[in-house]
Formats: structure tokens, sequence, C-alpha cells
């Protein structure tokens, strides 16, 4: 038997993608965009349509070497090459070596008289030079439904565009084509009739006044996709997705220790500290010293030479630096060296996933050691609990997986919450302190105790401590905790 | 008479000799011999030979007749069958 005769395998009928080279999509379709094939993007005026085409297009001809051919029916050239300017692409540069066309597609409906019959012969001639001229692997058309408005012959223009899509295929590039949101309709015009392959909305709505730009795949034929509506955010560097839930608990364990920075608390941690990549939670009331013991976790991972990403919620990096030197903690020292980068918003700027996602992108760009969040209650409460809870779990996966440290502050008095609350954050952290001032006599006492340690033989004692000038001291275990109460 | 100075300059596009394209221009002659015999001329511009005048004149149905002169520029698409457009689109006579 001839040998090329023989039976087509499986994989020779695998579905190829096409990589967008764009934060977070490519996990979510398994691969990218189906190769050679459309992919329908729609999604209501100022949804990031514009935004996605052009950077897969961008990132097709810098990252994969694959041009792309830019056909656009409502800005032309000059202001998409200004617009896009300002997030750090720079099409002008990409035009110039032929790895870009950007073709502006006039339509004026007044100038135009129709006498008959006609096609759109003359948009595949264009199409198709503005392809062979630089062997585009990739095409955009924002959006075609542009045709709709400035062209009156409806049948037409539907058996054109359906002829548009099969020439696109024998043409062999990947393409996207946006298309405004319709009332009934994914589009205005219903081109989702036409791309079966695969088909993307971008969503984006206000809620409670904070807003949430949402990206989901409607259908990708062949192939497994995540089916969530993913958050995504547009920022100087374009656009990510976070896709939330392709983490899952298989990431490797290190049972290597690191200083709590406080000598007595690393005491209680079986007098060696918290676990590397653990999630660490201190809990107490306003006034307990959680940013105080917060600052000499930051300031022991910049002595030995690791960064530190600080995220405060509540305190302005000035302010913070400016009280803990009060308690002698020398933090501008470490920002000077770059060992420590202390980012402050309020929690109110964005909604939660907007944070968290932030958050994954600064920790992506800065790559740190140890991360803190000081506090999380505030960003718990800008979300739905469930939401907060699945956002953080999912960042806690993906730190624990880079073996990053996360120490967590919450502003909350162990005990005042309701008690599924209290299941809920007690599961997202291993060790869990609780920072508590107890009032004796006339004064008030600083306490500090282990709730839970994942892990560890920690101590079980109530312990004093005292915030002095030189930073936290806590008391040795000497005095019975009894005596301390 | 002023009028007889004022000229029509034409341009067709077509992809290919195509029957749709033959016609085209086959009923845009004889309309602008009956209308404008000695005052026009029509240039034709095949973009299957030359692609990348698609894109100057802004072209995307086919064929495409563009009235360059006099202004304003019109486009009339479509094989000209329908020729009282025609005449609106060449501005001979007023748009109803």
């Amino acid at each position: 038997m001839n040998k090329s005769a023989r039976k087509p395998k499986v994989a020779d009928f695998k579905l190829l993608k096409c990589p967008t080279g764009i934060q977070g999509v490519d996990e979510i379709t398994f691969g990218g965009l189906p190769r050679e094939r459309t992919t329908l993007v729609c999604g209501n005026a100022g949804c990031g349509k514009t935004l996605f085409a052009m950077e897969f297009l961008v990132r097709g001809a810098n990252e994969f070497n694959e041009p792309g051919v830019y056909m656009s029916f409502e800005e032309n050239a000059e202001e998409l090459t200004k617009n896009f300017y300002s997030l750090g692409f720079e099409l002008n540069y990409l035009i110039n070596h032929k790895k870009l066309i950007i073709d502006y597609v006039f339509i004026e409906r007044s100038e135009i008289e129709e006498a008959g019959e006609y096609d759109l012969e003359g948009l595949f001639v264009r199409l198709g030079h503005a392809i062979d001229s630089i062997g585009a692997k990739r095409v955009v058309l924002d959006t075609i439904e542009a045709l709709f408005s400035g062209l009156k012959n409806e049948n037409v223009l539907r058996a054109e565009l359906r002829r548009l899509f099969r020439w696109l295929k024998t043409k062999g590039v990947t393409a996207i084509i946006t298309g405004e949101r319709g009332d009934k309709s994914l589009s205005r015009y219903g081109l989702e009739e036409y791309v079966a392959d695969c088909v993307i909305i971008l969503d984006h709505r206000v809620n409670e006044q904070i807003s949430t730009r949402r990206f989901k795949i409607i259908k990708y034929r062949g192939s497994r996709h995540g089916s969530n509506e993913y958050p995504f955010l547009i920022d100087k560097k374009g656009l990510s997705v976070l896709p939330v839930t392709s983490l899952g608990l298989d990431y490797p364990i290190s049972s290597d220790r690191v200083s709590s920075g406080v000598k007595g608390l690393d005491e209680m941690f079986e007098k060696k500290g918290y676990y590397r990549g653990s999630a660490i939670l201190f809990s107490g009331g306003s006034g307990t010293g959680k940013t105080s013991f917060t600052s000499h976790f930051a300031d022991s991972a910049c002595r030995r030479g690791e960064k530190c990403l600080f995220f405060a919620f509540e305190e302005s990096e000035n302010q913070i630096i400016r009280d803990m030197n009060n308690i002698g903690i020398n933090l501008k020292k470490w920002k000077n060296k770059d060992l420590l980068h202390i980012s402050a918003s309020r929690p109110a700027i964005f909604g939660l996933e907007m944070h968290l996602m932030n958050a994954h992108n600064m920790i992506n760009e800065f790559k740190p050691n140890v991360v803190v969040f000081d506090p999380i209650s505030n960003l718990i409460n800008s979300g739905t609990l469930i939401e907060a809870q699945a956002m953080l779990t999912r960042l806690i996966d993906y730190l624990k997986a880079a073996q990053i440290t996360l120490l967590m502050t919450d502003m909350f008095t162990i005990g005042d919450r309701a008690e599924q609350t209290e299941m809920n954050i007690s599961s997202l952290c291993d060790s869990w302190i609780k920072l508590q001032n107890i009032e004796r006599g006339n004064e008030y006492i600083r306490t500090i105790s282990i709730l839970k340690s994942r892990g560890m033989n920690h101590s079980n004692q109530i312990r004093e401590f005292l915030i002095t000038y030189k930073g936290v001291q806590i008391n040795n275990s000497s005095k019975s905790p009894r005596e301390v109460l | 008479m002023t009028k007889q100075k004022k000229r029509w300059i034409l341009k067709l596009y077509i992809a290919g000799q195509t029957t749709k394209s033959i016609t085209a221009f086959a009923n845009i002659k004889k309309i602008c011999e009956e209308h404008l015999k000695g005052k026009y001329s029509i240039r034709i511009i095949d973009l299957l030979k030359n692609p990348k005048l698609a894109k100057g004149d802004q072209i995307l149905a086919i064929p495409t007749l563009i009235k360059q002169l006099p202004l304003p520029l019109k486009k009339i698409i479509g094989d000209f069958s329908n020729t009282q457009k025609v005449l609106v689109g060449l501005d001979i006579v007023a748009k109803k």
C-alpha cells in the first residue's frame, strides 16, 4: 500500500490558533483566535472594540511577525495613529516598515447615486491589494457595518458580506470584524449570521458609579474556551483580560521561611517566621498596629535584598513613609533603591476587579518577592462578598504559584462580622494573626495572637507588644497570658 | 452661451471585463451620447490592472462612475440601467 495514502489522523484536523498576544486573551481561548477564520467582536460604543482589533494587529506584527491590514470605516489613519500613540503603539513605525496598512474607507451617502445592479468588488480589490502588498496574515474590518448606512441595497450588501467572509478564508488571513451591539441581536446588522467561527462580546457597565469592562466569548466553533465573563482593563499598555479561572491549586509549595520583620513574632512562628509564598492576614480594629507590622515585613524583605510591592488603600505614600519613620522603619531608603514600590489609591476609584487587575499588572511588571495589601477590608466592601472572595482567591493563587508572599491587613475585629464572612476570609489566608487593644485599668494594652497558621506548630499565647520609636517589640513569653490580661 | 462650455469629466471603475461591466459601459455610453453629446469624456479604469487606484477615489462598489466635473463630485454606482437615477447623478436633471 502506498504510504502517502495513509488515513488522516485527528491531529490533521486540529483547529489552528492565531495568538493575539493580548494579555489573558490567549489563555481564555486556549491559544488565540481561530487561524485563517473570521472573528466577530461586538459591543457598545466605547467598549474597546477598536483597541482590541488594533492591538491584535500591532502585537501580531511586533511579536509574531505577522503583518496586518486595518480597514477602518470610521477613523482615518491619522486619527488612529494619534489615538494609539498614547497607548504606546507606534503605528507610523509599523506602517513605514511595511508591517501595517491602514486603509480608511470613507462612504459619503450624499455623494452616491445608486442606479442599477452593483457589487462590492472594489472593496475586495482594495483589501486584496493591501493584503498582497505586505503579505498580511491578519486583517481587521472596523466596523464593516458602516456599509449599511452608506449603501441602500441591503440584499446586495448581505450577499457581498457573505462572499467577503468566504473570500477572507481563501486569502489565508485571520480576521477580526467589529460590530455595534444591537438591541435584539449581537450586532446591529446581524453580522453574527455570517461569522460563525468565533464571537466575542465586549461590555462596559456601570454598577454603583463604578465601571467595569467585561470580555466574554459567546461562541468558538471547534475549540474549548473559558465561558465566564472576564473583567478587562484598558491602561497605558493596552488591553488586558484577567483570565480569572485559569488558575488551579496545583502550584509548587516551598518550605522556605521568611521573617516577619519582628523578632518576637518570628518566635511565635516556630522561631522562623512565615512560609514563603503563603498568604498572611492581620486582623484588628483601627489603631491596633496593622500598618506597623506590615511595614516591618516590607522592611525585612528589602533588607534581604528582595523586592516589595506595597498597595496602600488608606494612606498616601508619603504619609506611610513619614509615619513609619517615626517608629524607626526607613522605607524611603528602600524606595530609593527600587526595592520598594508603594502604590497608593482609594478603593472607590475603580471596582474591585479593576483593583485586582491593576495589582496583577503591577506585580507582573515589578516582579516583587513580597506583596502587601493594606487593608483589604475596603476592597471587600467595594464589591459583593462573593465577588470579592473569588477575586482575592484568584490573586492569592496567582501569587502562590509565583512563590510571592502576600501580607494583607483587615480592619475588622474578629468576632464582629457574620460567621459566614469570617469563614470566607479565613479560607483565604494561611496564617491569621489577631491584633487587639485591650482596656486594662486606665490604659490600653496591645496584644497579638495567632489564630491559625497552616502547617506550623505556632504559639497559642496572647502576647503583649509595644510600638516604640524602634519599632514593634513583642514581650517575651515568660509572662503567662493570664497575667497579661 | 455658458452652458455650452460645461464639460463632463467622467471616470468609470470596473474590475475585469465582466458582463456587468460591459453592460454598464454600454448603458452609460448611450445616456451620455443622448444627453451630453460632444461635452463629455469617459476614462475607464480596470481595478484588476490598477488595484492601487481603488483607494484614492474611495471605490467600494463596482461599477462606479465618478463625475469629477462639473462639481460637486458625485458617484453613481450600478450598471446604469436606471437612466433617471444616472441623470440625477450627472446633475442633468434635478433630484425630485
